[in-house]
């Protein structure tokens, strides 16, 4: 599945870089589709203009999430797809791999969506992702300066982020 | 019946730093009779302690669904008996029980049997429409905001106008489906 549409991408997944980041890089957003948080380690390809590409994975993360929930051959009621779903509802998806990366999503019942692309050989990330929401809850959600809904600017929050990825295998 | 919280409760508030329980209560005091002395009106003054607790809440939400791992909860019912048991029993060190549920399982009682928040409290006559611990209203409404409940909470009964335990009134108004929020389309 080509993701960033535009010139070829070579089949082959990237080689760690030299700083060690294991991680290509995140997303976070909100429930009203605000961005919170983007950071890049190691991106070799840019397509769009950065609004274009919150506003892209948004929406992908949405779709996806709506349609893995319309899928699910364990629930007994389904609805038509496209309808909002009320909280409680649907199951989500976790992750995607395509030979040159692996997305990896989480989604709190708040509301808050966490994305962390990797590289394609990368195990489960759910744990990591985990982890990452507490972080956030920690250098974040308890800050005062920091009002909720609004970009992330912490820079205890960027320091430790950027050491916990560093050991993510 | 209550919900089966992975971690309960009991762990949570073992596992978290806690803060002398006279110092919260004091600084509460603090705060509850700073506002009365600027706001004056006790209408005000229950408004601003609402509001205050609404605030908190959105962000206290983040940390509840970090720590307690609880799993999403089905429907109403099993939200109540989470906050009581595992919310309440993290933040204050209490544990809570939800009574009275209507027939359609959208409004319940939550009482408290004691209360951190009120100790050494008593009210003046002067105060008497005041609702001193109104900031917890605004806790669980704020909180329960950001699960997409929009919810309306008052104290039916309170220790310090004479009654013989804490309830909070919690009554579901509306579930908000998660809309896509972007108008247009590109």
């Amino acid at each position: 599945m080509q993701f960033f549409g535009g010139s070829d991408i070579s089949p082959s997944p990237p080689a760690p870089t030299a700083s060690g980041h294991n991680a290509h890089m995140m997303y976070m957003f909100n429930r009203n589709g605000v961005c919170l948080f983007y950071r890049e380690w190691n991106r070799p390809l840019r397509t769009l203009n950065p609004q274009q590409d919150h506003k892209l994975m948004f929406g992908l993360l949405f779709s996806l999430k709506s349609l893995t929930a319309k899928m699910d051959p364990t629930s007994a009621e389904k609805g038509n797809l496209g309808v909002p779903q009320l909280p409680g509802q649907g199951c989500s998806f976790h992750s995607f791999r395509t030979n040159t990366y692996k997305l990896s999503f989480m989604e709190s019942p708040s509301g808050i969506k966490i994305i962390l692309v990797t590289h394609p050989r990368t195990g489960d990330l759910r744990e990591a992702l985990k982890y990452i929401y507490n972080l956030y809850v920690e250098y974040v959600a308890k800050n005062p300066v920091y009002a909720p809904g609004t970009p992330i600017k912490c820079e205890l929050f960027n320091t430790n982020l950027d050491q916990y990825v560093r050991s993510i295998s | 019946m209550p919900a089966a919280a992975p971690r309960s409760g009991d762990a949570i508030f073992a596992s978290v730093e806690h803060v002398n329980a006279e110092l919260f209560t004091l600084t509460y005091g603090a705060i509850v009779r700073q506002l009365l002395t600027d706001l004056e009106e006790v209408d005000e003054v229950n408004k601003q302690l609402d509001q205050m607790g609404y605030n908190i809440g959105i962000r206290l939400i983040d940390e509840f669904l970090a720590k307690a791992n609880v799993s999403r909860c089905v429907d109403f019912k099993e939200t109540a008996e989470t906050i009581a048991k595992v919310g309440f029993k993290m933040f204050l060190g209490v544990t809570a029980s939800v009574t009275n549920w209507d027939a359609d399982g959208t409004c319940c009682s939550i009482v408290l049997e004691d209360n951190p928040l009120v100790d050494f409290v008593e009210l003046p006559d002067t105060c008497q429409g005041l609702y001193y611990c109104n900031v917890l209203s605004g806790v669980i409404r704020g909180a329960l905001e950001m699960v997409s409940m929009k919810t309306e909470i008052t104290w039916t009964r309170d220790v310090l106008r004479g009654d013989d335990a804490y309830e909070l009134q919690v009554k579901l108004l509306k579930l908000v489906p998660e809309e896509y929020p972007y108008k247009d389309d590109e």
